[in-house]
C-alpha cells in the first residue's frame, strides 16, 4: 500500500527575497485547515533566496518549511516551479496545496495539477473541512461572482487550491516562533527553462498603492463625475490614513490608474473599513471587496446596489458629503 | 504558421439571472457568446495572419452540438478551419478532463492536416467558470512551454514574445515554438465577421470530432474522469440592511455618519 497523502502545504510565493502577503495570509485557513485533520502545516519555499520567506513562515505559525533555494528559481518560471513543486509533492505526499491566486499561483497551479493528475479549485474566497473524509470545501465564485460553487476532490491527492489575494487576513506575527527546516536539492537546468522572463515592467504606482493590506480603503467610480473629483477621494483617504481605490469604470474612463482598480478584474481586498463614493456596486467590483469588515457606501441613487451590502449609507451628492467626512474625520484623529 | 484558437460557447454572463424563487441561474433566453477573452485570442491569431497570409488559423471547441454556432462566428470573423469535440463521454468534464480530451483531440486534428500548430492560444479564462485552467493544462499535456495572461503577443522565426500582466505591472516573456499563449484582454479591437463568411460557414457542415474518431481513454474523460466535484452551489447573500442615513444636506449626513462610526468604534 502507497504511504498515506498527509500534511497541508502552503506554497509560499517569494518576490525579491519577500514572501508575497497572500501567501503569509494563507498560514491562517492553513493552520484551521492542517488542525481539523490532525496534520502539520508545512510552509513550501522555491526561491534563489529562501531565507526571510522562512522566518516570515515560522513567525507565522509553519510547523516545517521545506526549502528549495538555487539560481534558477530566482524569477518565476512555470516549468522550473512546476518542476520543483511536483518533485516535492511526489516525495513527501501532502493532503492539500494552498496557493496564493496571483498571476504566478494561476500559472503554476493548473500545471502542477496536471502533472499530478489531480483536482485543483481556482480562486477561491472561503475554505472549511470535511473532518471525516479530509476533503477540502474549496468554495469560489464562478459567472462573475452570481453564482458560489462548493468544490471538492474526493479521490484524489494531493487536493489543491488557489485563493484570492486580501480575503484572509494576516494573523498575528509571533518573532519567537521557530519552524523545523527542510531543505531539499531540487535543480532544473536553466537552458531548460523554454519560456522565460526578459524584463520586468512595473506600474509605477503599484510601488506606492497598497491595497491589499490598507486598513482604511476609499473607493471613486464613475459616480464622482470627473477626474478631478477623485481630490475628495485622495483627501478623505489620507484622513484616515488609508489608500485609494476605484471601480473598474473609473479606470476605463482613464480618471485613475488600474493599480487602484478593485474587483474581479483588479485587485480583490479586505480592510477594516471600504468606503464606496459613487460606485454602483457591479457584481464585479463586489466581488473584489465584500469580505470588508466594514462597509460604507455613499451616492445619489438610493437604489444603487453597493447599499445591499452597506453596512453604512449615505444617500447624497458626493462634492456635499466628501469634504465634510473629511473635516470630521480629521477632528476625530486629532 | 499554423495556428490553433481553443474556443468555449459561454452564457453571456452580464446578461445572467436569478430566478428569486429557487435561487438558481435562468440560463433559458440568456444569449451564447463565444467567451470574451476568447475572441480576443482569436483576434491576435488573425492578427498574425493580416501580416502574413500563409498563417493558418484553426479553431477548436468541446461542447454540445450548439456550439458550432461559435464556430461559425470565428469562421466568419476569418478563421480557417474549425473543429467540434463532441461526444455524450466528455459531459460533465472538469479542467483536468477536458484539457486531457482536447489534448488529444489537438493531436488528432493535426494528424488529419498533417502539420502540427506552432502556436496554441486560448483566453485566459471563460467567463463562465473563471477557472483559467484549461490553457496551462492543454499545455502540461503536450508537454508545452506556456506563457498566460498576455495582453500583446509576436510570433516570428520560431521565437514568440509576450507582454504579460501581472498584479505587478507587466513582463517580457519569450518562448521558443510550439507553445501555449493564454490571452487577457487586448488592446485590438475585434473584428465583427463578415456576412459573405458567415453564409459560407453556415453553408457548411461543422467537423465533429467524437469519442470514436481519436484515442480518448473514457476512464479520464466525463464526469467519472474528473477529480473535482460540485457539493453545492448558492447565490451569494446580499441583502444587508445597513444604517441610511440622508440628511437635508451631504455635509449634515457626513457629520451624523462620523458620529455614528465613532459611536460604534469603528473611528
Amino acid at each position: 500500500m502507497t504511504p498515506k497523502h498527509e500534511n497541508l502545504w502552503v506554497f509560499i510565493e517569494v518576490l525579491n527575497g519577500s514572501p508575497k502577503s497572500v501567501s503569509l495570509e494563507l498560514l491562517g485557513p492553513g493552520r484551521l485547515l492542517a488542525d481539523a485533520a490532525c496534520e502539520k502545516l508545512v510552509a513550501v519555499i522555491v526561491s534563489d533566496d529562501v531565507s526571510a520567506a522562512a522566518k516570515e513562515a515560522a513567525a507565522y505559525g509553519a510547523d516545517q518549511v521545506i526549502a528549495v533555494e538555487a539560481p534558477e528559481y530566482g524569477d518565476y518560471s512555470t516549468e522550473a516551479y512546476t518542476h520543483a513543486i511536483c518533485t516535492l509533492a511526489e516525495k513527501y505526499r501532502p493532503s492539500t496545496i494552498l496557493i496564493g491566486a496571483t498571476s504566478t499561483g494561476r500559472d503554476m497551479g493548473p500545471r502542477v495539477a496536471c502533472r499530478l493528475r489531480t483536482g485543483l479549485t481556482a480562486d477561491c474566497t472561503a475554505l472549511d473541512r470535511d473532518t471525516e473524509t479530509g476533503d477540502v470545501l474549496w468554495t469560489r465564485p464562478a459567472f462573475g461572482g452570481n453564482l458560489m460553487a462548493t468544490i471538492c476532490c474526493p479521490d484524489h491527492r494531493p487536493q489543491i487550491g488557489t485563493v484570492r489575494p486580501g480575503v484572509f487576513k494576516k494573523g498575528d506575527r509571533h518573532d519567537g516562533n521557530t519552524a523545523e527546516i527542510i531543505r531539499e536539492d531540487i535543480r532544473f537546468p536553466k537552458e531548460k527553462i523554454r519560456a522565460r522572463l526578459i524584463e520586468r515592467i512595473a506600474d509605477l504606482d503599484n510601488d506606492t498603492v497598497d491595497l491589499e493590506t490598507a486598513e482604511f480603503i476609499v473607493s471613486g467610480g464613475r459616480g464622482l463625475g470627473g477626474p478631478e473629483n477623485f481630490a475628495l477621494v485622495r483627501d478623505l483617504a489620507k484622513a484616515l490614513g488609508g489608500e485609494v481605490g476605484s471601480s473598474r469604470a473609473a479606470v476605463d474612463a482613464g480618471w485613475i490608474s488600474h493599480a487602484h482598480q478593485v474587483g474581479q478584474t483588479g485587485k480583490t481586498v479586505g480592510p477594516r473599513v471600504y468606503i464606496a463614493c459613487g460606485i454602483s456596486g457591479a457584481i464585479q467590483h463586489l466581488a473584489g471587496m465584500s469580505g470588508s469588515d466594514t462597509i460604507i457606501a455613499i451616492n445619489k441613487n438610493p437604489d444603487a446596489a453597493i447599499f445591499e451590502v452597506a453596512d453604512y449609507g449615505i444617500i447624497g451628492d458626493l462634492c456635499e458629503v466628501l469634504p465634510a467626512l473629511t473635516a470630521e474625520v480629521r477632528k476625530l484623529k486629532a | 504558421m499554423n495556428i490553433l484558437v481553443c474556443i468555449k460557447q459561454v452564457p453571456d454572463t452580464t446578461e445572467i439571472k436569478i430566478d428569486p424563487v429557487t435561487n438558481t441561474l435562468i440560463r433559458a433566453g440568456v444569449p451564447s457568446i463565444v467567451n470574451t477573452f476568447d475572441a480576443f485570442a482569436l483576434e491576435s491569431a488573425l492578427r498574425i495572419k493580416d501580416a502574413d497570409p500563409g498563417v493558418s488559423v484553426t479553431v477548436v471547441t468541446m461542447g454540445p452540438a450548439q456550439a458550432s454556432v461559435a464556430l461559425n462566428t470565428c469562421l466568419g470573423a476569418g478563421a480557417d478551419n474549425a473543429y467540434l469535440v463532441s461526444d455524450r463521454a466528455f459531459g460533465g468534464s472538469d479542467t483536468l478532463a477536458t484539457s486531457y480530451i482536447l489534448s488529444n483531440a489537438i493531436r488528432a486534428i493535426e494528424e488529419k492536416q498533417a502539420q502540427k500548430f506552432d502556436l496554441i492560444l486560448c483566453g485566459k479564462q471563460a467567463i463562465d467558470g473563471d477557472t483559467a485552467q484549461v490553457g496551462p493544462e492543454i499545455a502540461e499535456q503536450l508537454d508545452y512551454p506556456q506563457i498566460t495572461y498576455a495582453t500583446e503577443l509576436t510570433a516570428e522565426k520560431g521565437k514568440l514574445r509576450v507582454k504579460r500582466e501581472t498584479e505587478d505591472g507587466y513582463e517580457i516573456r519569450e518562448a521558443a515554438l510550439p507553445a501555449v499563449v493564454t490571452v487577457t484582454k487586448t488592446a485590438y479591437d475585434l473584428r465583427f465577421p463578415t456576412i459573405r463568411r458567415l453564409l459560407d460557414a453556415y453553408a457548411a457542415e461543422t467537423a465533429v470530432l467524437t469519442a470514436e474518431d481519436f484515442p480518448v481513454d473514457r476512464e479520464r474523460a466525463g464526469l467519472g474522469g474528473s477529480p473535482t466535484k460540485v457539493r453545492k452551489t448558492f447565490v451569494p447573500e446580499r441583502n444587508k440592511t445597513g444604517m441610511k442615513i440622508e440628511e437635508a444636506t451631504g455635509a449634515l449626513s457626513a457629520i451624523k455618519l462620523a458620529a455614528q462610526l465613532s459611536a460604534d468604534g469603528i473611528l
